[in-house]
């Protein structure tokens, strides 16, 4: 078999594996999203929702109409109750409650998320997909940096303590890991308590400051320095347990047999860390992160809340607190299509990484 | 057992944590004893007609121990307290002459907020009538004002501009408490008193009273915007939380243990779709909805912890103990079971999940902090229980109104330090129990 060969068919077996898993995941999603409307609709909240667009879109229509205008009053609300009845014979809302709960789903899973009841984007719009699309951003920003910065840092800095066990600040990690069991939005209160009411140099909360920077640089450098904050609250709730964990890893791969025999040969230690304890364990870290972005998923409402983060875990919580249904079912959606697609993209990256899934895959030919 | 106990001693943080738990479930136990559940609630809702004795945001007592400046602590003073001395003279045609005294040290270092004086007079037909004389420490007499009592009637010291003008247009509080041989406004320290003096007209009639001064502290924890003490959230969200964490924790792991050891031993369909069932919950984004639970249904917290229970079940621990049932059931002594027909609810319950018990203690204790967070942060959001004194909610009516920017740090960081001792406490002694359980942790 040829070294051209060989890639092409491991391409390929990748391309299978990743599509098997893509058909799972998306039955998973839709049986998640199903069960999400089944939860918010058992009141029939959804479909108070639903009634609730049809009856603005025929009012609004009624008015536009030249023709009902002129039009005696009963004679138009004859009308516009007409058109309500077959609209929502047409949305199926006099269906029985498991085919419109279906006839919903398809509507969430299609992001047809349809118009919230209060809460409006910053430009104006109702509709539940521009908010949510508006939000978006600010949550990746806040979420995406903390995640990456913290995955690394504690990789990293768990390599270096595991070559040194027993030492004072291997102690020093043992004994912090149990501050991670707060959540970050516990930290948040703290830091926010101690930089901005007490010590004043940070900022409280918000994205960036009140008359917003003109240049792109003053803009991203207030962000950054919003940013610090919430980071750092996150950091809190992750960084020692995550880093322990790391280490406690990283101690049994070293002291496998072919580490210990790397070492005998004389190889540097660089060379022994980065191709005999971490490429092994590269799958378990991958999955590892995976879980690490779903906790980050979880918890950010209530971070964005306390810094008040425009993104989307603030407007989640705006959204209970103004009972605004459409809004807390479309970001339920949208929060479980973010998890399966992080949930696909490690997938795909632990196929490229783990031989087993090559040979498996090899072994089946 | 007693081995257990023997090896914990080893850990110093394990005998922390211990004396930490130890200190909560004591907390517990008197805030169940000391105030009865349904006292709890109705101190918690309990309006002005319950704290009208407390002043607003007031600060804990302990806030003077760290500072040489004194402030006032609130007090309130019935006719039953020490201190207060009531001497009724009642003449033939059934008329009396009430005198009621209070006396109290003042020894602070800044003026207090406000004082108020609660007649509850008894009479059928004509009311009372009663005047009250200040005597300072020096000896000066001030009258107060005089007073028709044909109700219950509540005297505002600050709010009479009679005073007022008589205290030479200084604010009633600094005319009463200011020493006047000092140039600036400080009050003279030693020992006040309030005399009431009452007239009743009538065989029966009588006058009580109940004086009241709103400092700038109260009690040991200090109360809220509603004027509630916050000892008693902060007592009561004792046995709450631990409630709530140890039967979330104990619900959600010995539940995953019992489906994962059933799912490996059957395997086939049965594990097939306990697997599915775990993917589909893994996406199941759990906070949101929790939340849509107590917005939509109900906020009682014991729905929301039959919710947290329900969504945990099947979680990554699933994965986890599947993997070591499928290693155990292999083990010899499984198929010496089989041999002699064992049923296999007997093989599941009593061969294979106590050899997971190693794993799952440490497990359980490491997640009742997680749990007791999941309640705090539901109270965080709003969604609190609406009846139940909790530390979320004390820190969510914190937040709501804006305690950090006022320099209320008290409000916010005592029930964030029983949240950070409860969790600590449990995290500790689960990484304890962890490598004592799982020894390999210990040897590398």
């Amino acid at each position: 078999m040829t070294a051209m060969t060989s890639s092409k068919s491991t391409i390929k077996r990748i391309g299978i594996y990743s599509l098997k898993r893509l058909l799972v995941l998306i039955v998973t999603v839709v049986i998640g999203v199903f069960l999400t409307i089944i939860i918010a609709n058992m009141g029939g909240y959804v479909d108070t929702i639903m009634r609730g667009t049809i009856r603005e879109d025929v009012s609004n229509a009624a008015n536009q109409n030249k023709a009902l205008r002129l039009l005696g009053s009963e004679e138009r609300l004859k009308w516009i109750n007409n058109e309500i009845a077959s609209r929502e014979k047409l949305a199926g809302l006099d269906q029985p409650f498991i085919n419109r709960a279906f006839k919903y789903m398809t509507n969430a899973l299609t992001l047809d998320l349809g118009r919230a009841l209060f809460m409006t984007s910053d430009k104006g719009s109702q509709y539940v997909r521009d908010i949510i699309l508006e939000r978006l951003p600010a949550t990746l920003v806040l979420f995406g940096t903390s995640g990456l910065l913290l995955f690394f840092a504690e990789i990293f800095v768990a390599l270096i303590i595991s070559q040194h066990y027993g030492s004072f600040f291997d102690k020093l990690l043992v004994f912090l890991a149990p501050l991670s069991t707060s959540p970050a939005w516990f930290y948040g209160i703290f830091l926010v308590l101690l930089f901005a009411a007490m010590l004043r140099i940070l900022p409280f909360d918000g994205m960036v400051d009140a008359p917003i920077p003109e240049t792109t640089w003053g803009y991203l450098l207030s962000m950054l320095k919003h940013m610090i904050l919430p980071v750092g609250s996150v950091a809190l709730s992750q960084f020692f347990l995550n880093t322990y964990n790391w280490r406690t890893f990283f101690l049994i791969y070293s002291s496998e047999d072919y580490v210990e025999m790397a070492r005998a040969k004389g190889l540097p230690a660089r060379t022994v860390e980065r191709e005999y304890v971490l490429r092994p364990t590269l799958p378990t870290i991958i999955t590892s992160f995976a879980l690490t972005l779903i906790g980050l998923w979880q918890g950010f409402i209530i971070v964005e809340t306390i810094f008040n983060w425009p993104g989307l875990g603030r407007t989640y919580f705006q959204a209970v607190q103004f009972f605004d249904t459409p809004v807390i079912v479309g970001m339920t959606v949208i929060n479980a299509y973010l998890l399966a697609l992080t949930v696909f993209i490690l997938d795909f990256v632990y196929a490229i990484v783990d031989p087993r899934v090559k040979v498996g895959a090899e072994g089946g030919q | 057992m007693k081995n257990l106990f023997k090896k914990l001693a080893d850990y110093p943080t394990a005998i922390v944590a211990l004396i930490l738990i130890l200190f909560l479930l004591g907390v517990s136990v008197y805030a169940v004893v000391t105030i009865p559940y349904e006292k709890a609630i109705l101190l918690w809702r309990g309006g002005e007609e319950v704290w009208y004795a407390n002043p607003r945001l007031a600060a804990p007592e302990w806030v003077n121990w760290f500072s040489d400046k004194k402030r006032p602590v609130s007090f309130s003073m019935k006719m039953d307290n020490p201190g207060v001395t009531k001497v009724v003279d009642t003449d033939e045609s059934g008329s009396s002459e009430i005198v009621i005294t209070y006396t109290f040290d003042y020894s602070y270092d800044y003026f207090p907020q406000e004082m108020m004086i609660y007649f509850t007079p008894t009479f059928t037909t004509k009311g009372p009538f009663a005047d009250a004389v200040w005597i300072t420490p020096d000896g000066r007499k001030i009258n107060i004002n005089n007073f028709a009592l044909d109700s219950k009637t509540t005297y505002r010291f600050t709010q009479d501009a009679r005073l007022q003008r008589l205290l030479k247009n200084q604010s009633a509080m600094e005319g009463l408490f200011r020493d006047p041989a000092q140039e600036t406004a400080t009050p003279l320290k030693g020992t006040y008193q309030l005399v009431i003096n009452a007239y009743t007209f009538e065989t029966g009639s009588s006058v009580d009273a109940e004086l009241v001064m709103h400092g700038t502290l109260a009690g040991w924890a200090g109360t809220d915007h509603l004027r509630r003490d916050l000892g008693v959230a902060l007592l009561w969200g004792t046995p709450i939380a631990l409630a709530f964490g140890l039967l979330a924790a104990l619900g959600t792991t010995v539940t995953t243990m019992v489906i994962a050891a059933i799912g490996a031993w059957y395997r086939g369909w049965i594990d097939g779709l306990i697997q599915r069932v775990t993917e589909i919950n893994l996406v199941l984004p759990f906070l949101p909805i929790l939340l849509m639970v107590g917005t939509f249904y109900s906020r009682s917290i014991w729905v929301i912890l039959g919710a947290t229970i329900l969504l945990n079940i099947f979680s990554a621990g699933i994965k986890t103990n599947r993997a070591i049932f499928l290693q155990i059931k292999e083990a010899p002594f499984i198929e010496a079971a089989r041999t002699y027909n064992t049923s296999d609810r007997r093989i599941i319950l009593r061969y294979l999940t106590p050899r997971l018990i190693p794993t799952l203690v440490p497990q359980l204790v490491t997640l009742v902090p997680t749990y007791v967070f999941i309640e705090a942060s539901l109270a965080v959001l709003g969604l609190g229980d609406p009846n139940l004194p909790t530390w979320g909610k004390v820190i969510n009516d914190a937040f709501t109104n804006s305690a950090h920017y006022q320099g209320l740090y008290y409000w916010m960081l005592e029930p964030a330090i029983m949240l950070v001792i409860t969790g600590l406490a449990f995290a500790m002694l689960g990484f304890s129990l962890d490598r004592i359980f799982n020894p390999r942790l210990r040897q590398v």
